[in-house]
C-alpha cells in the first residue's frame, strides 16, 4: 500500500496556520477534465487493489466539493464544530499522544482510541495530505475527515476488515454525503465473500443506515477534547448505539 | 516513502504554472540569464530555480519515479518508447570491439539493446571484446538497472563487459579519450548545462568516435504539437498519479520537454562541442529525434 508518511512540521506557529501552508506546497490545480481523468481512473485503480489508500483520497478530492461545503454548514450549526474550524486542530502522532493515551482509564474514549490503533497495527500518520482542492477552508474539511475516520471506526467498535470498513462508509456517506464514501459502501461490498455478506446484509448494512440517520454529526466533534470521556456516555450524548462489543 | 516525502518538500509549482494547466498553448522560456552579483538562474520545468537547486530537484525527481520508471514509460508512450529505442540502436550499429559509455543509462534500456546487438552478430571476430559503462547522476536508477540486468540474464556469458558508474555529465570522473561511442538517451534535457555535458562527451571520445542522442524534440508541425501538448499537459500527470501515485514528477516531465531546444538548435550546439557530420531524424512527426555527431 502506498501509504504517504506526512509528519507535520514543529513550529511556533498557530495550527490554523501551517495547514495553509502546507496546502499551498501540497496543491496540484486541475481543470474539469482532468478531475473527470481522475475520477475514472481513481475509481478503476481502487476497484481492483483496494489497499491503493492513495487513490480513495484522490476519489474523495476530486469529487467531493458540494458535500465538503454541505459538511463545513453542518459543522458550523453548533459550537463544537465551529469550534474546529476556527482551530484546524490536526490529529497524528505529533499532535496526540498516543502513549498518554494508552494509559488513560479503560473504557474512556482515548484510550478504546489508542487500543484500537494498537491492536489493528494502524499509525495515525498514514493520512495522506489533500492535494486537489483550492479552498483551505475545504481542504481542511477533508483532512478532518481523514484524520477522524480512525476514531469513528474505533468509537462505533466496528473493525478494519472489509466488512468493517464498508459499515462505515455507510454511515459516513449518509452523514457527509462524500460520493467516495457512497460508492465506496456500495462497491466496497461487492467485494465481500458468501459468508461476510449474509452478516452484512442481515446486521451490518441496517445498522450502518440506522446509525448514519440517528447518530450526531460525527465529522463535527471535538474528539481531542474528549479523551476522557466514557464511551457508553459518549455513545448516549452522541445516539450511537453499537452492533458488537469490541 | 521517504523520498516521496522529500520530493513533495523540494518540488514547488508556482502559481504561473498553475494558471497554466489550463492554458491552450506553452511556451519555452529563454535559457539560464545572470544578473550581476546574483546565482544564476536556469528553468527546472517552467519553474526558475538557481542553477545548483536544479540539479537536486532533478535528482529528487528520479530517485522518486526509479521503481515505476519503465511502467511509466510504457504507458505514456503506448509502448512506442521501445521502438524509439529500438530504431536508436539500428542506427548506431555498434561493431564488435566497441567501447560504449551509456550516459544517463539508468534502467539500462540501450545498454541491454546493445548487448543484444552485439549478441546477434556472427561473431568471427571473438578476440575483439565489447564494453559497456552505464553511468547515472543517480544511483537509485542504477540499482533499477543492475536488478534488470542481474534478473534478464545479460551479466553472464556476455560478449559484453559491463560496468556501473555514478557520476555527473558535466564533470566525468573519466580520462580523456577512452570510450569510441557515447550515448545519452531522454537524459540531456534533465542536465543543468547541456553544453558542459557535450564537452565532457567530446572529451572522452577517441578521435573517430561517435556521439549519439536520442531526446524529446519540437514537432515541427504545429497543429500536432497542439495535440501532443494537449496530450501531455492533461493527460500524463492524471496517469502519474493514477499509476505511480504521483503527480508532480510527471509535470516536471512535460514541461522539462517544452524548455529542450529544437532539432536545429541543438544540431548547433552539438557542433560547437567540436563534432562534425551533425545529423538528425525525427521519430513519430518530431516527438523525440536522433541527433548523431563524430568527433573527427
Amino acid at each position: 500500500m502506498r501509504a504517504f508518511t506526512f509528519i507535520r512540521k514543529l513550529s511556533s506557529v498557530p495550527k490554523s496556520k501551517n495547514f495553509r501552508e502546507e496546502l499551498e506546497i501540497n496543491y496540484i490545480s486541475t481543470n474539469l477534465f482532468q478531475k473527470t481523468l481522475l475520477t475514472v481512473g481513481s475509481a478503476t485503480v481502487a476497484l481492483f487493489d483496494p489497499y491503493r489508500g492513495d487513490m480513495i483520497a484522490c476519489l474523495g478530492e476530486v469529487t467531493g466539493e458540494a458535500s465538503l461545503k454541505y459538511m463545513r454548514e453542518k459543522m458550523l450549526d453548533n459550537s463544537e464544530g465551529a469550534e474546529i474550524l476556527q482551530e484546524m486542530p490536526r490529529i497524528n502522532s505529533q499532535t496526540v499522544c498516543f502513549k498518554s493515551l494508552s494509559e488513560l482509564p479503560e473504557d474512556t474514549l482515548g484510550r478504546v482510541y489508542a487500543d484500537f490503533m494498537r491492536e489493528n497495527d494502524i499509525t495515525a500518520d498514514s493520512r495522506l495530505p489533500v492535494q486537489f482542492i483550492k479552498d483551505p477552508d475545504l481542504a481542511y474539511v477533508m483532512q478532518r475527515y481523514r484524520e477522524v475516520h480512525d476514531l469513528v471506526h474505533a468509537s462505533l467498535f466496528m473493525k478494519t476488515t472489509m466488512l468493517g470498513e464498508v459499515a462505515v462508509k455507510w454511515v459516513e456517506g449518509i452523514q457527509t454525503k462524500l460520493p467516495m464514501c457512497i460508492g465506496g459502501g456500495i462497491w466496497g461490498a461487492a467485494r465481500l465473500k458468501p459468508k461476510h455478506r449474509q452478516l452484512y446484509l442481515k446486521y451490518y448494512l441496517p445498522w450502518a443506515i440506522k446509525t448514519g440517520h440517528n447518530a450526531k454529526f460525527l465529522q463535527g466533534i471535538y474528539y481531542e477534547k474528549r479523551w476522557e470521556q466514557n464511551i457508553y456516555d459518549f455513545h448516549k450524548e452522541m445516539n450511537i448505539s453499537i452492533l458488537t462489543e469490541r | 516513502m521517504a523520498l516521496q516525502r522529500r520530493l513533495l518538500q523540494f518540488i514547488n509549482i508556482t502559481k504561473s504554472c498553475q494558471k497554466l494547466c489550463g492554458v491552450q498553448s506553452y511556451s519555452t522560456q529563454t535559457a539560464a540569464q545572470s544578473d550581476n552579483g546574483e546565482k544564476r538562474k536556469t528553468h527546472f520545468g517552467f519553474e526558475t530555480v538557481d542553477e545548483d537547486e536544479k540539479t537536486k530537484k532533478v535528482h529528487r525527481v528520479f530517485e522518486t519515479v526509479a521503481d515505476k520508471y519503465d511502467t511509466m514509460n510504457d504507458m505514456m508512450s503506448f509502448g512506442v518508447h521501445r521502438i524509439w529505442k529500438d530504431i536508436f540502436m539500428m542506427r548506431f550499429a555498434p561493431t564488435p570491439g566497441t567501447k560504449l559509455l551509456d550516459m544517463a543509462g539508468g534502467t539500462g534500456d540501450i545498454t541491454f539493446r546493445y548487448i543484444n546487438y552485439l549478441r546477434n552478430q556472427a561473431s568471427s571476430n571473438t578476440e575483439k571484446r565489447s564494453s559497456v559503462t552505464v553511468s547515472d547522476i543517480n544511483q537509485s536508477m542504477l540499482n533499477v538497472g543492475k536488478l534488470r540486468a542481474e534478473k534478464q540474464g545479460y551479466l553472464k556469458d556476455s560478449p559484453v563487459d559491463v560496468d556501473w558508474l555514478c557520476a555527473d555529465a558535466e564533470q566525468l570522473p573519466l580520462p580523456d579519450e577512452c570510450y569510441n561511442a557515447y550515448t545519452i538517451a531522454f537524459g540531456i534535457r534533465n542536465c543543468t548545462h547541456i553544453d558542459k555535458v557535450l564537452e565532457e562527451a567530446y572529451r572522452v571520445l577517441q578521435p573517430g568516435g561517435r556521439f549519439m542522442c536520442l531526446e524529446f524534440s519540437q514537432l515541427p508541425n504545429s497543429t500536432m504539437q497542439w495535440l501532443y501538448d494537449q496530450y501531455s499537459f492533461q493527460v500524463i500527470p492524471v496517469m502519474g498519479q493514477l499509476v505511480a501515485g504521483q503527480w508532480k514528477p510527471y509535470q516536471y516531465l512535460v514541461e522539462s520537454i517544452r524548455q529542450f531546444p529544437d532539432q536545429e538548435k541543438f544540431k548547433l550546439m552539438i557542433e560547437a562541442a567540436g563534432f562534425r557530420q551533425v545529423t538528425y531524424e525525427n521519430l513519430t512527426f518530431g516527438v523525440c529525434a536522433i541527433h548523431s555527431g563524430f568527433k573527427l
